[in-house]
């Protein structure tokens, strides 16, 4: 029966990390090895779930027979397979990425290994639960585990921004909570399917959907609240800044998009507006913010706030033509490889240059083409250049905007992507020319290079595959285009 | 059969995978790095060679793979797509051997090769796009290869070219990007057709249309460097000569013309645009180019940008052919892109040469420098001449097509401006032949390389003299088959005229 085979794949992706976070914690001596195989296992699994969702026509994988109301159940379609592929690329290159990075700090390394399956296990339950308490749990753990890798990196700066994430974080899962014991309390399940049916328009269901929003955008940093994000993300070793950017911010903005989508479709009218509102500063904001910063992962950082940005300038979009969620689902995707890409490659730098001051990049053009070429191509999908997945993402959304003459929000897009193209070239440009200040340079281990580059080369990839990629995001329909019904 | 619809993209691939090879080559392999150069530059040409043929017949080679839902990535071998196709391969050819003459014992070749291959690479493809999304998509490519050209000495002043360049290219593909999105939203195809396929869109959609074409048009005009989207062109002049022979003959504002030849004929059909009375405006904007680059060279000493403003003015012959809207203008505009090609690339070879020999920057330093570099400064002199549109060279044959067309469609005021223009081009460089053959050089030369009994290396003479050449023959001989003019008349007796 299919459903009990796709479970066996499902709770492996659980499972997998989970004991491989107990093994590398009690087997030190062999983390390195242990944790790269079981990335290279949760890569398997999920290409074998992506195929078997893929291949079969059933909209939507009730995985888990635990039992609704109050068990515990999985599912997946569409929109959680892609997240999961998501993580499970992006997480094959960190794995393959900190063992080197860490490499003279070897007591970072044995802290690392436990603490990045364990926040890779509360990733893949997240995307794969079907209740809000179950998601709150997911939630809550994967925080800890980012806010503990943020610290990691030790120095000052990273131990401010770890706390004062961990309080963000707090106080987003606190009041996801609170919203979560309000639907509870209202209509007696917290299985999303159930919900959806139940849910009507009223105070306390709005009370519920304002709280649970609030935590989730504190926690996705959408502009104003995206302070936190920027230290936290700058301060934390390479590898974790790559997976706090790419993977852990998503999981937050999926769970948003999850509730939106399936249990607040009667309560979050004119809501979209404000989001998009939002966004759109966020896009500006943080784009100038980026061009200010003279410090390399400083940028960077500022780039996710703006890039985080476009996928809230999505929902005044999708309010009139779904097909624009699955623009903001391929920015997602290729944002996370592209971001990843880059702060491995601003890794590379720093550790080559022993600083990250843009102005005195000094030549790394010649001295590591492969990491500033795996940093400009990550550039070209986060501009939106074709035919990189960040093209495709922009493309869906701007047909949207543009058929429905919304140019304020089409301005927007590309206005973001005029700023992106100047943040991502005044990099490139001081590659190029000498410094004033030169400095002792360090070896830069091939791997480290070539893991940054394989990512950028895939966020390009990604637009040449965007037949395939979004027959993948229709599987299960979970945006109701197939069906012709429209979200909210 | 399977290998006609592959031959467009082994015409990519023939500079593409080169490129790519030539960045993991370490510095000092040069002998495989040349090899792998003219080995895909030959193997281009020939395939483009052997597909002539067939296309003259009518047979179109086209790829196809699917990228979006309803849109294709497609390349397309038609008549158009063969003339620029042709030109950037047999430019790339004769560029390769300039270059790596010009590059001898510099550092960071591995990096100027690569970049170089894969501007050709987006060249072809922009020449090969059929429709406009993979058109876009070759000429974004475009803009990103040639980045690390104009920035490649490293030094403070080719970074700030590279910004300007950047700063004028990229939001000129935004305006292309939103232009083309709203393309589809209207029409829901982006796919070429010769003669256009607009004429069915519904009346009320009109004002649309004419917002989308002046979207695209201004798009692509920051390549075509119409005025006022210029500025970057003289600017990129810090490159090393081979980049700019390159930039301005064939790959980079070639592909701005060539982008407006698309719209204009392809996406909107000549005669629709008239209608819709957006060519007229456009014919305007290409004139006022045309005397502002001529007029503004005028008073460059550097001979470099007094070759990049006479290349603002030049470029714009083809805008203002599209733009009068007649079968005789189109000849003379379609032809003038390849001939402009062979002229100007002469020039900046031979700029390249004074440069790379003698260490002469300045049109002032030239004096007399015609008896020591005899052949180079011959070349110019063909490459000037034509420039002014002296036949039998081949600028006179575009021009005089230029002239005819606009007298056949009443645009008398088109040959003032034509007139105006080549008095302009023979003030500016009337005067350099003159000091170059008739001036006693005031100093003795400063030989920046030794050369023998030659007057400088021979990768760096055969070049220009082999395209000098090549600008007479176009002109001599242009009533023959397979000349440009006859290919031309070809195309827009076939294909925009019937």
């Amino acid at each position: 029966m299919l459903s009990s085979t796709a479970l066996i794949w499902g709770v492996a992706l659980i499972l997998l990390p989970l004991s491989g976070a107990l093994l590398t914690f009690l087997f030190r001596a062999v983390a390195t090895p242990i944790g790269i195989c079981v990335a290279l296992a949760i890569n398997l699994c999920t290409v074998r779930l992506a195929w078997l969702i893929s291949t079969q026509e059933v909209p939507r994988y009730p995985l888990g027979g635990w039992g609704a109301p109050l068990g515990i159940d999985l599912y997946v379609d569409g929109l959680s397979m892609t997240l999961l592929i998501m993580s499970a690329v992006v997480g094959l290159a960190i794995s393959c990425y900190a063992p080197s990075y860490f490499r003279s700090a070897r007591h970072k390394l044995i802290y690392f290994w436990p603490l990045w399956l364990f926040l890779w296990t509360a990733l893949n339950a997240l995307f794969l639960s079907a209740d809000i308490f179950n998601l709150y749990v997911t939630l809550e753990l994967l925080s800890l585990a980012a806010v503990a890798l943020a610290a990691l990196a030790g120095s000052a700066d990273a131990l401010t921004g770890a706390m004062r994430y961990l309080l963000v974080s707090l106080l987003g899962s606190l009041c996801y909570l609170l919203g979560v014991a309000l639907l509870y309390h209202a209509y007696a399940t917290v299985d999303i399917a159930l919900l959806a049916e139940r849910v009507v328009a009223s105070p306390i269901t709005s009370a519920a959907f304002g709280l649970m929003m609030a935590g989730l955008l504190l926690k996705t940093a959408l502009f104003p609240l995206h302070f936190w994000l920027p230290p936290a993300h700058a301060s934390a070793a390479a590898p974790v800044s790559a997976l706090l950017s790419a993977l852990v911010v998503k999981a937050s903005y999926y769970l948003l998009l999850r509730l939106w989508l399936e249990v607040f479709g009667n309560v979050n009218v004119g809501i979209d507006v404000i989001l998009g509102v939002f966004g759109a500063a966020a896009v500006l904001w943080g784009s100038l913010q980026a061009l200010r910063q003279s410090r390399l992962k400083l940028l960077i950082a500022y780039s996710t706030v703006a890039q985080l940005g476009y996928l809230f300038v999505v929902f005044p979009l999708a309010a009139v033509n779904a097909n624009a969620w699955q623009g903001a689902l391929y920015l997602a995707l290729s944002h996370a490889f592209a971001k990843a890409a880059m702060f491995l490659a601003a890794g590379n730098m720093l550790l080559f240059c022993g600083h990250d001051r843009i102005i005195d990049l000094d030549r790394v053009v010649q001295r590591l083409p492969l990491s500033l070429s795996a940093f400009a191509l990550a550039g070209v999908s986060i501009i939106g250049l074709p035919p990189s997945g960040g093209f495709i993402g922009k493309w869906l959304l701007l047909e949207v905007a543009v058929a429905h003459a919304l140019w304020g929000w089409a301005v927007v897009i590309v206005v973001g992507g005029i700023l992106a193209a100047a943040y991502v070239f005044r990099v490139v440009g001081h590659a190029f020319t000498p410094a004033k200040n030169t400095h002792e340079v360090h070896a830069v281990p091939a791997v480290m290079e070539w893991v940054a580059l394989v990512l950028a080369t895939s966020s390009i990839l990604l637009g040449l595959s965007a037949a395939q990629t979004l027959m993948l995001f229709e599987v299960g329909d979970p945006f109701r285009i197939l069906s012709g019904e429209a979200p909210s | 059969m399977i290998w006609q619809s592959s031959l467009p993209l082994l015409v990519l691939c023939s500079s593409l995978l080169p490129g790519l090879i030539i960045f993991a080559l370490p510095e000092s392999s040069v002998r495989i790095r040349t090899t792998l150069n003219l080995f895909g530059a030959v193997t281009k040409l020939a395939l483009v060679a052997w597909m002539v043929w067939d296309v003259y017949q009518g047979h179109q080679f086209e790829t196809r793979l699917q990228f979006l839902p309803n849109l294709d990535f497609t390349l397309q071998m038609g008549p158009l797509s063969v003339l620029f196709v042709t030109l950037s391969a047999l430019l790339w050819l004769v560029t390769t051997i300039y270059a790596i003459g010009y590059l001898e014992g510099s550092p960071h070749r591995s990096r100027f090769f690569g970049f170089f291959s894969l501007c050709v690479t987006a060249t072809a493809g922009v020449a090969m796009a059929g429709n406009l999304l993979t058109f876009l998509l070759f000429y974004e490519m475009l803009t990103l290869v040639t980045y690390p050209l104009v920035v490649h000495r490293g030094t403070e002043a080719a970074r700030q070219a590279g910004h300007t360049y950047l700063r004028y290219t990229l939001p000129g593909g935004v305006l292309l990007l939103i232009g083309t999105v709203w393309l589809y939203t209207v029409t829901g195809t982006l796919e070429f057709t010769s003669r256009g396929f607009l004429q069915t869109v519904d009346e009320s959609q009109h004002p649309a249309l004419i917002a989308i074409f002046f979207l695209l048009v201004m798009g692509f005009g920051v390549k075509a460097a119409l005025i006022p989207l210029h500025g970057w062109l003289p600017q990129a002049m810090v490159a090393p000569a081979p980049v700019s022979a390159l930039l301005h003959a064939v790959a980079v504002v070639k592909a701005g013309a060539f982008g407006v030849i698309r719209i204009v004929y392809d996406v909107y059909g000549a005669e629709f645009a008239s209608q819709l009375g957006v060519t007229q405006p456009l014919a305007i904007l290409a004139a006022i180019t045309i005397l502002y680059g001529s007029l503004r060279a005028l008073f460059q000493d550097d001979l470099k940008r007094r070759l990049a403003y006479s290349t603002i003015s030049q470029v714009s012959y083809i805008t203002l052919g599209v733009a009068i809207v007649g079968p005789i203008a189109t000849i003379g505009g379609l032809v003038h892109l390849v001939h402009q090609g062979l002229m100007k690339i002469t020039l900046f070879f031979c700029a390249g040469n004074l440069a790379e020999t003698l260490g002469i920057h300045k049109i002032s330093e030239m004096r007399g420098v015609g008896k020591r570099m005899p052949l180079t400064m011959a070349a110019f002199t063909v490459g000037a001449l034509g420039m002014i549109g002296i036949p039998p060279i081949a600028g006179f044959i575009s021009k005089w097509y230029l002239g005819l067309g606009a007298l056949e469609v009443g645009q008398s005021w088109v040959v003032l401006v034509l007139i105006a223009s080549t008095l302009l081009n023979a003030a500016y460089f009337l005067p350099v032949l003159y000091i170059v053959w008739f001036c006693e050089p005031d100093h003795p030369w400063c030989e920046n390389r030794h050369f023998d009994n030659s007057e400088t290396n021979w990768t760096l003479l055969l070049p220009a003299l082999a395209t000098a050449g090549m600008a007479v023959a176009a002109g001599l001989l242009a009533s023959l088959p397979y000349t440009p003019l006859e290919w031309v008349r070809f195309i827009t007796h076939n294909q925009f005229y019937q």
